[in-house]
């Protein structure tokens, strides 16, 4: 006999608003099997829970439901309060009555009527629940770093402190990512290479962190608590273990052509190199696509000049497996192409530049050593105009760019402008802006200190064109307060470029079957309450692979992504979905179908003694579920031809009484 | 309360990672959609068997909307690969039988693209409208 207790939740005014609660509570009080239904305030709170639990106890309900907001929201907060009153916790299932209904409906009337019938499935499907135990799993008791940018190496040095043992992953010959290249940060302007660099060091000596420089994950499997990484260490074609960084070999060698990625092309390297002086690890690398040696076998002079041996041309690609409970992606963000915006003469003139490459050039590691130097001849501009939200905010129709703010663009164009300023007081600055955005500590103060203090020309408006003529840049202008158009003969031109995610993040996300949103940044589980979980169990979100951020976000974001790591790592056992796959062993004739359609090789087969009529005992072969490994997909209940898989709490019974119920 | 049968009447299934989040989505930025549709959690797009749809179809379901991840994006990496498929062969299937093939719509729909999801909806209800009633395979004795 069941006995089903129905909770009605105002949400304040969210659902009361729109939906007669009351009358919902009536209605659904008259379906079989409820013998309770009340309404309530605010049913998440703790009196509201208590109702809940009075009620499971004092009419000994076997099944609840709750007409409230998103199960993605609340259905663990209920699930709980119905285990701490001696019900199982899957015996309880939501309508959802306000993100599907209150929120989107605006008649009183049938969206009143739209909630009793979803209180009416939820209903008819909670009465056909079976109680289930979740089981346990071990937890592998190391994190995953993907990514060694700030992100990344934050979220490591974190791990580490609580005494878990940690490995990083990077794609590139060092760790330091973007903020690596920045000549200051805003805005205190301290040097961004005198804060990272420590850090960078840091987590090498760290003996709880491992560092896969060069590398990338290729495969991932398994799941919360039980990931197993494939990573592929690339052939840098210089051992390791033997190479002491000690320069030689990319000061000798004969190619020396090749354009230098960390200062984005403005110089250039051997092909032989260590990224930049304080590259972490500080090993040389061998660029294989320009190396003579590796190209033609004609030269080996790094080879001969390596005191310490280290120079091996017959390195291979080594593929690592390695075990871990949680992985987090800090994957970071680039640049966008600046192929599309051909109005502002990026692609026909060097001295049109990306932020990006004016950090660089004002980097006294970068290729000028520190002093501002035009790229086309190496003069001194005298006239720099800094154009922003260039791809930023960018309307949909227009095809190019992002929709979205990039966030750091205003901040770090205001420290351009006022370092310029200071550097070289006779320079005339000009920003062009749509709008303005700092908010943030200091932001503003930081922002007014540009344009009061040290005079840089803030313009707000776009620039239509720049058409290089001569040695001058003209840039057309609109400046919208005065209303008038404006032509500038610039001398630099530097591009505040969006800011997008990594290349690597989208392949990743599929690997790790996380969500991504349209702009391919990782979605978090909540947008508000688990901003650096992903929706996918054990996999955590630092950085700008989440969303544009600046350094001191990106810190903080770490250091929360490190702690759900270490709240992970700290269990010995977690719970397991018991929301998994189950097969009919009397209907299932071992196809192996189901086997074929599952994308975590949870099935198997197994041969089953079974006693037949006449006493005689046939052996048949049966599927057979790995709870541990399902993940409760419901791929095999389709595909099973005679109906033998069933997936417990989305059972075919439930569904169809649920469908019975909305189309009653 | 006496409830009036809603027509057309719309039956929804939505993964729970990624539709069933952008229709709360649609929801938290207050994109309305008509209350015809219903929605049914299911854990993937893949967990919709076929014989939900018809019988969606046989207890008088005018419209029946399948909601997924994007391709390549599943949860479960494979599943709406699958749902894809099936979906074809069923659908291809009930406009054999009569049921017009606009009644029938597989949408792959994000957790961030709740404006997506009101869109299909209203476009979705739109046009099981325009059809009429759905008696083709409506089992009048499922009716009390």
């Amino acid at each position: 006999m069941q006995k089903i207790g129905v909770f009605v939740c105002h949400c304040g005014t969210n659902i009361a608003a729109t939906v007669d609660v009351s009358a919902v509570a009536a209605a659904l009080s008259a379906e079989p099997g409820v013998v309770f239904a009340r309404e309530y305030q605010y049913m998440c709170s703790a009196s509201g829970q208590d109702l809940i639990k009075d009620a499971i106890k004092e009419k000994e309900l076997t099944g609840v439901v709750i007409c409230s907001c998103s199960p993605r929201m609340h259905e663990a907060t209920f699930r709980k309060a119905a285990a701490s009153a001696g019900l199982n916790p899957y015996m309880v299932e939501i309508a959802n009555i306000r993100e599907q209904c209150s929120w989107v409906h605006k008649d009183k009337q049938s969206a009143t009527e739209k909630a009793i019938i979803l209180g009416r499935a939820a209903i008819a499907k909670v009465a056909l629940n079976t109680p289930l135990k979740p089981g346990e799993i071990p937890v592998t008791k190391r994190a995953l770093v993907i990514g060694g940018g700030i992100a990344g190496i934050q979220t490591a040095l974190d791990i580490a402190d609580a005494g878990f043992e940690v490995d990083i992953v990077e794609k590139k010959p060092t760790i330091g990512g973007k903020m690596a290249q920045l000549d200051k940060t805003f805005p205190t302007l301290d040097c961004a290479a005198c804060i990272l660099t420590p850090k960078m060091v840091e987590a090498s000596q760290n003996e709880k962190i491992r560092i896969y420089s060069y590398s990338q994950v290729e495969a991932v499997g398994g799941f919360v608590g039980n990931f197993t990484v494939k990573i592929r260490k690339k052939a840098r074609y210089v051992d390791e273990t033997k190479c002491t960084g000690c320069g030689l070999c990319t000061e000798k060698c004969p190619v020396k052509n090749v354009p230098n990625e960390f200062n984005l092309g403005m110089n250039e390297r051997h092909a032989v190199y260590i990224p930049f002086a304080q590259a972490v690890p500080k090993v040389a690398v061998i660029d294989a696509d320009c190396c003579r040696m590796l190209k033609d076998g004609k030269c080996g002079l790094c080879s001969k000049l390596c005191g310490a041996g280290a120079i091996d041309y017959k390195q291979e690609d080594e593929i690592i497996e390695n075990k871990y409970g949680a992985i987090v992606a800090a994957t970071g963000y680039e640049p966008i192409s600046l192929d599309k915006f051909d109005e502002f003469a990026y692609s026909k003139s060097k001295d049109v530049i990306t932020s990006l490459q004016f950090e660089r050039l004002m980097n006294a590691a970068g290729p000028t050593g520190g002093v501002l130097l035009r790229p086309s001849d190496n003069k001194h501009p005298k006239t720099i105009v800094f154009v922003q939200c260039v791809g930023s905010r960018c309307e949909a129709h227009a095809k190019k760019g992002k929709e979205y703010c990039s966030k750091i663009c205003c901040m770090y164009t205001a420290k351009h402008a006022m370092l310029t300023r200071e550097k070289y007081p006779d320079t005339d600055v000009y920003v062009f802006y749509i709008d303005v955005r700092t908010p943030g500590k200091n932001f503003d103060e930081f922002y007014r200190r540009a344009a009061e203090e040290y005079g840089v020309h803030y313009v707000k408006g776009m620039v239509g064109k720049i058409c290089a003529e001569g040695d001058k840049l003209k840039v057309q202008a609109s400046d919208l307060i005065a209303d008038k158009q404006l032509h500038i003969d610039a001398d630099l031109v530097v591009l505040a470029a969006a800011i997008e995610p990594d290349k690597s993040a989208r392949p990743l996300a599929t690997l790790l079957t996380a969500s991504m949103d349209t702009n391919d940044f990782f979605t978090e589980a909540h947008p508000k309450l688990r901003p650096v979980e992903s929706p996918t169990a054990g996999v955590f979100l630092s950085g700008c692979c989440q969303g544009p951020k600046d350094i001191p976000e990106t810190v903080a974001q770490a250091g929360a992504a490190a702690s759900k790591v270490i709240g992970l790592l700290c269990k010995d056992k977690l719970t397991a979905n018991p929301c998994v796959a189950h097969a009919d062993e009397l209907m299932c004739n071992g196809c192996s179908t189901c086997e074929n359609v599952c994308p975590y090789h949870a099935i198997t087969y197994i041969d089953k003694e079974f006693k037949m009529p006449d006493r005689t005992v046939k052996v048949r072969r049966v599927a057979q579920v790995n709870p541990a490994v399902c993940q409760g997909c419901g791929a095999c209940t389709v595909a099973c031809p005679s109906k033998a898989m069933d997936l417990y709490g989305f059972s075919g019974k439930q569904i169809y009484a649920e469908v019975d119920a909305i189309c009653r | 309360m006496q409830i009036e049968e809603k027509k057309p009447l719309i039956a929804a299934f939505c993964c729970n990672w990624c539709s069933y989040a952008g229709a709360d989505l649609a929801g938290n930025n207050r994109q309305s959609y008509p209350d015809n549709v219903k929605i049914i959690r299911v854990p993937c797009s893949c967990r919709v068997d076929p014989t939900f749809v018809l019988r969606a179809f046989q207890r008088g379901a005018d419209g029946v909307l399948i909601c997924g991840c994007h391709p390549g994006d599943c949860h479960y990496t494979t599943g709406n690969y699958y749902t894809r498929r099936r979906m074809t062969l069923l659908f291809s299937m009930l406009e054999y039988l009569g049921i017009e093939k606009e009644r029938t719509r597989v949408e792959w729909v994000s957790a961030a693209e709740g404006a997506k999801f009101a869109q299909t909806v209203n476009e979705f209800t739109a046009t099981v409208a325009a059809l009429g009633e759905n008696r083709r395979l409506e089992d009048l004795r499922c009716k009390e």
